[in-house]
């Protein structure tokens, strides 16, 4: 224990503490997640590869990465005009639209997902208007994607807001100054400034999407080979007792979401380069 | 801080033509009202459509009565328990240098990128009849899956980190001058946490709590694994919300939705004025 006790700190408490947190870490997350890995060592390599590459699991592969990929970039895009919007300019209600933002957090996906189904079916309040142009929302991939955008979204107002908040204003004269016209300011300093925030949140977007359940399966139709999504497909085997299969698959979207993990960690270290 | 916004004020001068501007906040508007807003007004609108009298009968069932005891009960022990978890954590991590900080940290973070869904699935490869100590379980009648200590369970699991990750920051930010000069004081390590440490940290944690009080309230895909959906029994409120929207029941559905989404109205409330109090405590600092 000397090993890890910083010389001379006075505060009290650093074993319990520390003690504390690892044991209710690997109670409540880590040995429950270990669970997965090794329930997964008791397929045979070539069970495990016939189970996450059968037809069924890579349509569905298909439909949640690809959704997930659409509506992160709605998301990149509309996020960071939401924040350049809500940090650089002054009207009405800003504060509330600010905090409404949010509101995908805070609201059960169970809530979105009905809501989203009922507003965009073919006699919901948006949904009546697109049928008749041929846009189907509702029981489609496009639904699924609708959602993802839904529940995506904060991620990128909020890893890009504070980013905006933090520019200095000099840099920006440094460049108007030197005859930049304001289009080669925004794309040629603001731009490079932000991007590896942007590219944050895209990922996290991502990653929120890809994994995302109750927002979505009332909307989706859930229909096999379809618009049915990887993890809807977990409950389905787990529901016909196959845990094996669903194992299987549920080790796959980890192996995901931590590579996707590792990413957005690498983005963060990147988009540090210029705090100094 | 007073440096900064001065320089702010003044580079307003320089911004994008009013017509741009107006163009762009117009964009961002009807984009958000499309997406969050038209929503939000979508539930309570659904939920009051066939009157007042028939929401208050949906809300009086006896099994929306029962969910909702069960959601209480959840949230009453997912919170505390990792309230104090945070509090623990941050203090650790925050106050002490050690090695694999970081790699700690990140294994806090790992219950935000698991799939809601995976979740439920780990607690149910444990103590599920297929699973670890299932047949053990079994054998000495305690039901953990599709029981009660699976959803509380799950739910803890998906809401481990909120409290942590805010006080974290926040903590180190505020460094340990004022707890050391306590402590020489001879204040007792108990003493410098309840007077000194808890005091400074007093928003950060409401901003933790009421967060991790929304999604313990609020989380379906890892509690839909564990539960069993048994009506009356093991039936969360949003659980109960997707039983009456598959009958076909959306007024009903869509009154108890309303209690969710009041909910989350008043939690974006709370927490727009806790990050207001964090921040000010932050450019006291």
């Amino acid at each position: 224990m000397s090993l890890f006790k910083k010389h001379n700190n006075v505060l009290p408490g650093f074993g319990m503490t520390l003690g504390f947190t690892i044991f209710y870490l690997s109670v409540i997350v880590l040995i429950p997640l270990s669970a997965l890995g090794f329930r997964t060592m008791g397929l045979t390599w070539s069970e495990f590869l016939s189970t996450v590459t059968a037809p069924r699991v890579l349509a569905s592969y298909n439909v949640t990465f690809g959704a997930a990929l659409i509506a992160a970039s709605i998301n990149a895009v509309f996020g960071v005009l939401v924040a350049w919007v809500l940090v650089r300019y002054r009207f009405p209600g800003r504060n509330i639209v600010d905090a409404l933002v949010d509101l995908p957090f805070a609201l059960p996906t169970a809530v979105a997902g009905i809501t989203l189904a009922t507003i965009y079916s073919s006699n919901g309040w948006v949904g009546r208007y697109l049928e008749p142009l041929g846009i189907k929302v509702a029981f489609t991939p496009l639904g699924i994607t609708l959602a993802m955008t839904f529940i995506g979204l904060p991620f990128v107002v909020r890893t890009v807001q504070p980013v905006i908040e933090e520019i200095e204003v000099e840099l920006e004269e440094a460049a108007v100054c030197l005859g930049a016209s304001r289009w080669q300011t925004l794309s040629r300093v603001i731009f490079p400034v932000l991007l590896p925030s942007i590219l944050t949140g895209f990922a996290l977007s991502f990653a929120r999407g890809v994994g995302e359940y109750g927002s979505i399966i009332f909307i989706a139709g859930n229909m096999p080979m379809v618009s049915e999504i990887t993890p809807l497909l977990i409950i389905t085997k787990l529901e016909q007792f196959d845990y094996e299969g669903a194992t299987a698959i549920a080790c796959v979207m980890l192996l995901a979401s931590f590579l996707m993990l590792l990413v957005v960690n690498i983005l963060q270290k990147w988009s540090r380069r210029y705090a100094e | 801080m007073q440096n900064k916004s001065n320089s702010k004020s003044t580079g307003h001068t320089q911004t994008e033509p009013t017509v741009v501007r107006w163009a762009l906040i117009t964009t961002s508007l009807v984009f958000l009202a499309l997406f969050l807003a038209l929503p939000l007004a979508a539930v309570f609108s659904q939920a009051f459509e066939k009157g007042l009298s028939v929401y208050l009968e949906a809300l009086k069932e006896p099994d929306t009565l029962s969910s909702i005891k069960l959601t209480l009960i959840t949230a009453a022990v997912t919170v505390p328990l990792n309230l104090f978890f945070g509090v623990t954590a941050a203090w650790a991590i925050a106050k002490f240098s050690f090695p694999a900080k970081n790699l700690l940290i990140t294994m806090i973070d790992l219950p935000f990128s698991v799939s809601p869904v995976i979740s439920g699935l780990i607690y149910v490869l444990i103590f599920g009849l297929q699973g670890w100590i299932g047949p053990w379980l079994q054998d000495h009648d305690i039901k953990v899956v599709f029981a009660v200590p699976g959803i509380i369970l799950a739910t803890i699991f998906v809401t481990f980190p909120f409290v942590a990750r805010e006080l974290i920051p926040l903590m180190e930010a505020q460094g340990k001058e004022e707890e050391e000069a306590a402590l020489v004081l001879g204040a007792s390590g108990l003493q410098t946490f309840f007077l000194v440490t808890l005091p400074k940290i007093k928003w950060g944690i409401i901003y933790g709590v009421i967060l991790c009080n929304a999604r313990a309230m609020g989380e379906f895909g890892a509690v839909s694994v564990v539960s069993g959906h048994i009506r009356g029994m093991t039936n969360t409120v949003p659980l109960h919300v997707e039983i009456l929207y598959n009958e076909y029941n959306y007024t009903a559905a869509f009154a108890v939705a309303s209690l969710l989404a009041f909910l989350a109205l008043v939690t974006l409330v709370v927490k727009t004025i806790a990050e207001w109090k964090v921040r000010q405590a932050l450019e006291n600092n």
